[in-house]
């Protein structure tokens, strides 16, 4: 097993750091912004992306949770999943700027996914994605709106995200 | 998760598992949509061999929720009134491409022979078995003690250290058995009060404490108190003088109520018998927990389902 790593922590911290100016850049200000993150990792990086953008633009950022395992099609192919907890932010998505937090952008279903969910839990005005990793190979039509780092991969390599608040240590690595 | 049969061999971390799974049913139970879009194509049958409408509607919305195919076949005014067999009414829905039964039959034991006979590849859910047992009921009773108990702070709980009280026909009552196996695998203290001609025969081997006088119970201050419906069409017997008397012993009344610590929680699996076993007062109490044990009946029948069907089915067993 070689692992090569990829981002270590000083690259994480920036590249989120240049997320949160992209988003402020792109939203006009932090109005209306609502950051959901998909369980799990997607979530811990909303979690420091909150605090980010607050300390950029002075304002209180809604930061949330976004289960999307009922809203899979790919349920059937894989032992069951536990569904995690989604935790909509008080003051609800309707007519708000939503963006998905993600760690890894790879066939795109995922995101399908949080699209669906986001349906039955309201009506945002914009929805946007950031992503941590985007290793490509598509599968849908989906593009992220904010990158951290591109990483081109072989469709059999795997792309493991590793964080502090979750592994111990802050680094991406890529593995054949 | 194959089948859900009984809670009897139901371990752990499995029971805590569902009720985990529920409480995320319950969240998407608040939300704009309530339909999802997970069970898509599957078709769950509901085969009810006995009356019953609260079970029935109880797992058809969480299967339509769950965006699920319902068929409802009940066996009065069917094939089966017509003497055929289970088997017979098995393989049909077998031909028809069901992927789960949800079974209620009055023999002990016919969700059993459903999922171990190799007539039927779907997996099969236990509504209601003669004396047997009733999971999803249990289910849904530990999924209300946690919830009044620990609030959105529930999911990973169990019941440790909590004293529940079963009051009534125990005999007759699959909901009682179901409940006596799950309660205590989640580490709660059963204590069961029956009136003497209703004491199951096997009782000494139950994880649980018989009491005849609900006072005694009572007095003791429990966590919940759980009224068994008097199961007018079971009794054959003169189990007891009359439904005064019965009321006077066992029944929930308001004066008992009062009595009661103020966290108590009273439950009833319903159909309730009004002035019998429960006082309105009772039933209609704010501690009492009778429509919720409705509503987290289809978010834990959601979970079942989610479990059984959702995920990648293991090699179709018994099916030539």
């Amino acid at each position: 097993m070689s692992a090569r790593t990829v981002l270590q922590e000083a690259d994480i911290t920036r590249a989120l750091t240049r997320i949160a100016h992209e988003i402020l850049e792109s939203n006009r200000g932090a109005d209306g912004l609502v950051l959901l993150g998909i369980p799990t990792r997607g979530v811990t990086l909303a979690e420091r992306l909150g605090p980010i953008i607050e300390s950029i633009s002075q304002q209180p950022i809604a930061v949330g949770s976004l289960d999307v395992t009922l809203f899979r099609d790919d349920l059937a192919q894989h032992p069951t999943r536990a569904p995690k907890r989604t935790d909509i932010p008080e003051g609800g998505i309707d007519g708000k700027t939503v963006v998905l937090v993600d760690d890894v952008l790879f066939s795109g279903r995922s995101i399908r996914a949080a699209l669906d969910a986001l349906g039955s839990i309201g009506r945002p005005s914009v929805v946007r994605l950031a992503i941590l990793v985007d290793r490509g190979h598509r599968e849908l039509p989906i593009r992220p709106d904010f990158v951290g780092k591109n990483i081109p991969s072989a469709r059999s390599e795997r792309v493991n995200v590793r964080l502090h608040e979750l592994d111990g240590t802050d680094e991406v690595t890529i593995e054949a | 998760m194959r089948h859900l049969l009984d809670t009897r061999t139901l371990d752990h971390a499995t029971a805590v598992r569902v009720l985990d799974v529920a409480e995320d049913m319950a969240d998407t139970q608040s939300r704009q949509v309530k339909k999802l879009p997970t069970l898509l194509g599957k078709t769950v049958v509901n085969l009810f061999f006995e009356d019953s409408t609260r079970t029935r509607i109880s797992f058809e919305a969480a299967a339509k929720r769950l965006s699920a195919d319902v068929i409802n076949f009940a066996a009065k005014g069917s094939s089966v009134s017509k003497g055929e067999s289970l088997k017979d009414t098995a393989q049909t829905l077998q031909a028809m491409g069901a992927d789960a039964v949800v079974v209620r039959h009055s023999a002990s034991g016919a969700p059993q022979t459903l999922a171990t006979s190799g007539w039927i590849s779907a997996g099969v859910v236990n509504a209601g078995d003669g004396t047997h047992e009733h999971p999803t009921q249990a289910l849904l009773d530990a999924f209300t003690i946690r919830k009044r108990r620990y609030g959105a702070d529930s999911r990973g709980k169990d019941l440790s250290g909590l004293r529940v009280v079963i009051v009534g026909d125990v005999l007759h009552s699959r909901v009682a058995r179901s409940n006596v196996w799950l309660l205590s695998t989640l580490g709660a203290e059963v204590t069961l009060v029956t009136p003497p001609t209703l004491v199951p025969q096997n009782v000494s081997q139950w994880p649980v404490r018989v009491l005849f006088d609900l006072e005694q119970a009572l007095a003791e201050g429990p966590d919940a108190v759980m009224m068994l419906r008097i199961q007018a069409e079971r009794m054959h017997a003169a189990y007891f003088p009359n439904e005064r008397e019965y009321t006077r012993l066992w029944g929930l009344d308001a004066l008992r109520v009062e009595r009661l610590p103020e966290q108590t929680i009273i439950m009833h699996p319903g159909p309730m018998n009004r002035g019998l076993e429960i006082s309105t007062e009772a039933a209609d109490s704010p501690r009492s927990t009778v429509l919720e044990q409705v509503a987290n009946g289809v978010s834990v029948r959601m979970a079942v389902l989610y479990l059984l069907l959702a995920g990648e089915r293991d090699a179709r067993e018994g099916v030539q």
